[in-house]
């Protein structure tokens, strides 16, 4: 057997070649081969998603920077700027959970210190396979691990995500992280503030170059894991919490003293990436010498030095006259530093090595002009599930029997064994953390409201439908703590887009994005793209990643999720309909992973926000809680055990018991308000137009729904606890 | 005696992470917050001074095993010798260890997982500088966050550290009762923190500094600042 040709060795298809020789003119040799090869991946070129990314609504009146640079911006008022972005490190951590996730926290960070600003939050949305497998256990407890090892040494707090569990990512985890930081909005390093002077020069500050990561976009992000894909490990990256620290405290300062020209920070495809973009954003070109380059390695090829993915390392654009600046600024952080090439007139990027050119190809070919594709999208041939919808399953077991086991389920229970090993603390303003419906994070008087949500469940059933729920609980989750959801990022997570049903998931997903984002008023700023999720022909579940920006104006008149005290008045905002579709009960209790996802009104999602957070504002609110995975017995449960306090309420309408209680339906909230104030509720609801219904009152050590069950809360907060140390073999 | 501000150092060594929040809880708390910079042997003419928690230099070798070499470490000691106030933090308190200011060393959790909490402390001594406004027997709440937070010790140290009574908190239930169940990293006896002989020198495992702001979180920082407060103004005057 002969072995294929090295532009199919490196991932690039016969007609990507033939762009390829067009462009220059003439063959390519090796090493520019490898730099287009790592440009033009499916992670870098965006190539299957461009055409469906630009059909997404990115402008608001907030917005500050949209999808483009190293992250989006938003505008929160007193001169201040939100920098906040997603990114998906799945597929090394599959193959090294540790790192993986580690190296996935460091990416996304520098991608916000490249912005000018500091990072003041983590989020970690994960998704993984049944805990009941032990790779799968391997894989949560690693990437756990790596998250909290590397961010724990970096200063920036994890204050919230998710963690989800689903069949389809058994094959592959899903391990999603998003940052937040923050800067003085006239201080952002964008393309439109600073502009870049022929001669300046490129300076490489922070680690050095090594072998470790090479081909990690083309080989690792860009194709699917099969068997034997641990040979893929030295393509995983090796993280140094510790330099990225210094890097962090050396950009700032640089970016504070108005030292730099420009500034970019390297991730996939290493300095073929950053230099190229660099230089086209510019609009010039680039003399780069990679004799220059601090290496950790012996004897490196030029095409590895380009394309190794080394962590912690940043590419600024210096003025010659602010040299001894930067040198100044990084020595005091102990960072090496490097100049490495200088910008030119015109816009091709020469490489040199050992005095010799050892590539020159037009910057702009390799960082804007990649391929585009139309790729086959077509509708499965049978719905996702032939399943019985369970909506109409008759069910007459014991609903505190069923609450039990919603609140065991490892998609509802405490994630406190996951996040007590992050910390959550440091640098002093989470206000809201890990456990409640959105993290909180004070800035100033203000504070910035996080969400992350995916709801793959509902995706696999209906990916249009996923997605728009994504955005909503999204949005709600930010909402009934006070604050108004302002913009969004995302990472869409899906199988091979290959295959016409991955790209008709995908299709629809986005579809689904706009509209809510649309209706929501909550624009995309940016995001990451991640294919290929799935191994051996399965692919994971079109799981939209949301991550939402809120405000609450003031963060002294935030809403609590619990029940915070007795003899409360207990109502639901929004109504429940007979819909169990991809619902936790149904899962779970039923067994049925069929049906169709609940429907959804943005109108009426759009009320019920506005709702809540003019009644925050009216400090009305005691404590506001989202209504959805488990329905509306999990949500009361949630209140009393996060407050402490329980509860006695009686369910109206006329639906079967079962579906009231656990039903999934869009647009819900569970609020207590003091009985004082229930006018003044039922008065701003009836002006947003959003149904009301008094379910009762709080207080007591039970959870008692008249009729239908009646449970100690201290039971149930055990069960909900101590669910998943269970399944980790661990007792509470 | 002339009444002013204690002016309260904290050293920041590369790969500290709580320096900005202890300065913060030193202002809060109605101090003279002193950054203090680990390369420069010069303690700015303080009147105590933190050591805060991180990673400094990464903490590959052993938590605080590189930061006790660093210049400004020799200052604080000479600083600590005199009777000075030093508290040390989470990686500071690893550092005095490290530095045999205090007695006993800090291993991985008995978990062997990092951990982030509020934990209950009882307090075992008012003979030091942080807990000169608490009451034996009385107990704060005040978050962990650590990896390698067991202390132990050799059973000379351990004897020295309990006869001599040593010890300045306890991890312990709200209630004050000292069990293996409120015992969050395996630490000998629960020992969250100790002292050494003349008191003047504390190290513990909570973070006080992020137990200050009511809006946040638990306030069991306070009296510990104000402790420590109290004792900087203590020396001004002497």
């Amino acid at each position: 057997m002969t072995e294929p040709p090295l532009h199919q060795r490196l991932g690039l298809r016969d007609d990507e070649l033939a762009r390829i020789e067009a462009t220059l003119g003439r063959e390519p040799n090796p090493t520019e081969l490898a730099m287009y090869a790592v440009m033009w991946s499916e992670h870098c070129s965006y190539k299957s998603s461009k055409i469906y990314l630009r059909t997404l609504p990115t402008e608001g009146e907030a917005v500050l920077v949209g999808p483009g640079q190293d992250a989006g911006a938003v505008d929160i008022g007193d001169g201040t700027a939100v920098v906040f972005k997603i990114e998906s490190h799945s597929h090394p951590s599959a193959i090294e959970p540790y790192q993986g996730a580690a190296t996935g926290v460091g990416g996304i960070v520098r991608d916000i210190v490249s912005m000018g600003a500091r990072p003041v939050a983590l989020l970690d949305p994960l998704m993984f396979g049944p805990l009941q497998q032990e790779r799968n256990r391997w894989l949560l407890s690693g990437v756990v691990a790596g998250i909290g090892g590397y961010g724990n040494c970096i200063g920036v707090p994890t204050v919230g995500g998710e963690v989800r569990f689903a069949e389809p990512h058994s094959a592959n985890p899903t391990v999603n992280v998003m940052c937040v930081g923050i800067a003085d909005a006239d201080r952002l390093m964008t393309a439109q503030s600073h502009t870049p002077q022929v001669g300046s020069l490129l300076v490489l500050y922070g680690a050095s170059t090594g072998r470790d990561g090479i081909g990690g976009v083309s080989v690792l992000a860009s194709a699917t894991l099969e068997d034997g894909s641990e040979a893929s490990r030295p393509s995983v990256q090796i993280g140094d919490p510790f330099t990225e620290k210094l890097l962090i405290e050396a950009t700032l300062e640089l970016v504070g003293e108005d030292v730099l020209e420009g500034l970019q920070d390297l991730g996939g495809a290493g300095i073929t990436c950053a230099v190229s973009e660099s230089a086209a954003r510019a609009g010039m070109g680039v003399r780069l010498d990679l004799d220059a380059v601090p290496l950790r390695a012996r004897g490196m090829e030029p095409f590895e030095i380009l394309t190794s993915e080394s962590q912690e390392r940043m590419l600024a654009i210096v003025h010659p006259t602010r040299l001894e600046d930067v040198d100044r600024i990084c020595s005091r952080w102990g960072l090496s530093t490097a100049v490495i090439g200088e910008l030119v007139p015109g816009g091709e990027l020469t490489v040199t090595s050992a005095g010799a050119v050892a590539a020159s190809v037009p910057a702009r070919s390799l960082a804007d002009d990649g391929p585009e594709y139309d790729r086959p999208a077509t509708p499965p041939a049978q719905a996702a599930s032939s399943a019985e919808d369970p909506t109409f399953v008759p069910y007459d077991g014991d609903p505190a029997d069923a609450l039990r086991a919603l609140l065991a389920a490892p998609n509802i229970a405490s994630k406190r064994w996951i996040y007590e090993q992050y910390d959550r603390l440091v640098q002093g303003n989470s206000v809201a953390g890990p456990g409640s419906d959105a993290a909180l994070v004070r800035v100033g008087s203000k504070a910035l409201a996080l969400s992350t949500d995916g709801k793959g469940r509902f995706g696999a059933l209906d990916p249009y439908l996923g997605s728009v729920h994504s955005v909503a609980e999204a949005a709600r989750n930010v909402a009934v703590t006070g604050a108004r959801p302002l913009a969004i990022t995302n990472c869409l997570n899906f199988g091979d887009p290959e295959q016409p049903e991955v790209m008709w998931q995908f299709a629809e997903s986005i579809r689904g994005i706009r509209d809510a984002c649309l209706a929501l008023g909550t624009p995309v700023t940016g995001g990451n793209v991640s294919f290929y999720n799935g191994s051996g022909g399965s692919a994971i579940d079109p799981t939209p990643v949301i991550g939402m920006l809120g405000l609450l104006a003031d963060h002294r008149l935030r809403v609590p999720g619990g029940f915070p005290r007795p003899r409360l008045s207990i109502h639901l905002l929004g109504e429940t309909f007979a819909e169990l579709g991809g619902s936790e009960f149904a899962q779970t209790v039923l067994g049925n992973a069929g049906g169709r996802p609940p429907a959804i009104d943005l109108e009426r999602e759009r009320a019920l926000l506005r709702l809540l957070e003019e009644a925050a504002a009216e400090t009305i609110l005691a404590s506001a809680h989202d209504c959805a995975d488990g329905g509306l017995a999990v949500a009361l449960a949630e209140c009393a055990i996060a407050g402490g306090n329980g509860f006695a309420v009686a369910v109206p309408g006329d639906l079967p018991a079962h579906v009231t209680l656990f039903a999934e339906s869009a647009s819900r909230a569970v609020v207590a308000v003091d009985p004082a104030d229930e006018e003044r509720l039922l008065g701003l609801a009836a002006a947003r137009g959003v149904p009301v219904a008094r379910l009762g009152e709080t207080g007591g050590p039970r959870a008692l729904i008249d009729g239908l069950l009646d449970v100690p809360v201290a039971e149930l907060a055990g069960i909900w606890e101590g669910a998943i140390p269970l399944l980790l073999g661990e007792a509470v | 005696m002339t009444v002013r501000t204690p002016r309260i150092g904290v050293v920041t060594f590369p790969g500290s992470l709580d320096d900005r929040d202890a300065l913060r809880a030193i202002a809060t708390m109605g101090g003279e917050a002193v950054p203090l910079w680990h390369a420069d042997a010069d303690l700015r003419g303080v009147d105590a001074v933190v050591l805060p928690g991180g990673f400094s230099y990464g903490d590959y070798l052993r938590c605080g095993a590189i930061a006790r070499f660093a210049p400004v470490m020799e200052e604080v000691v000479r600083f600590a010798d005199r009777g000075s106030p030093v508290l040390g933090i989470c990686n500071g308190f690893q550092i005095l260890c490290e530095s045999g200011l205090l007695p006993g060393a800090l291993i991985r959790n008995r978990s062997l997982r990092f951990v982030c909490r509020n934990v209950w402390l009882r307090v075992e001594t008012s003979l030091t500088v942080v807990t000169n406004e608490l009451t034996p027997g009385e107990t704060v709440q005040i978050p962990i966050k650590h990896g390698e937070g067991q202390w132990v010790a050799t059973p000379e140290q351990l004897d020295r550290v309990e006869d001599g009574n040593l010890v300045v908190f306890r991890y312990a239930s709200r209630e004050g009762i000292v069990d293996a169940a409120h015992n969050p990293n395996g630490a000998t006896d629960n020992i969250a923190g100790v002292r050494n002989e003349a008191g003047n020198v504390v190290g513990l495992m909570p973070h006080p500094e992020h137990a200050v702001d009511p809006d946040i979180g638990p306030v069991g920082g306070q009296p510990l600042f104000a402790s420590l407060l109290r004792s900087a103004l203590v020396g001004i005057a002497t």
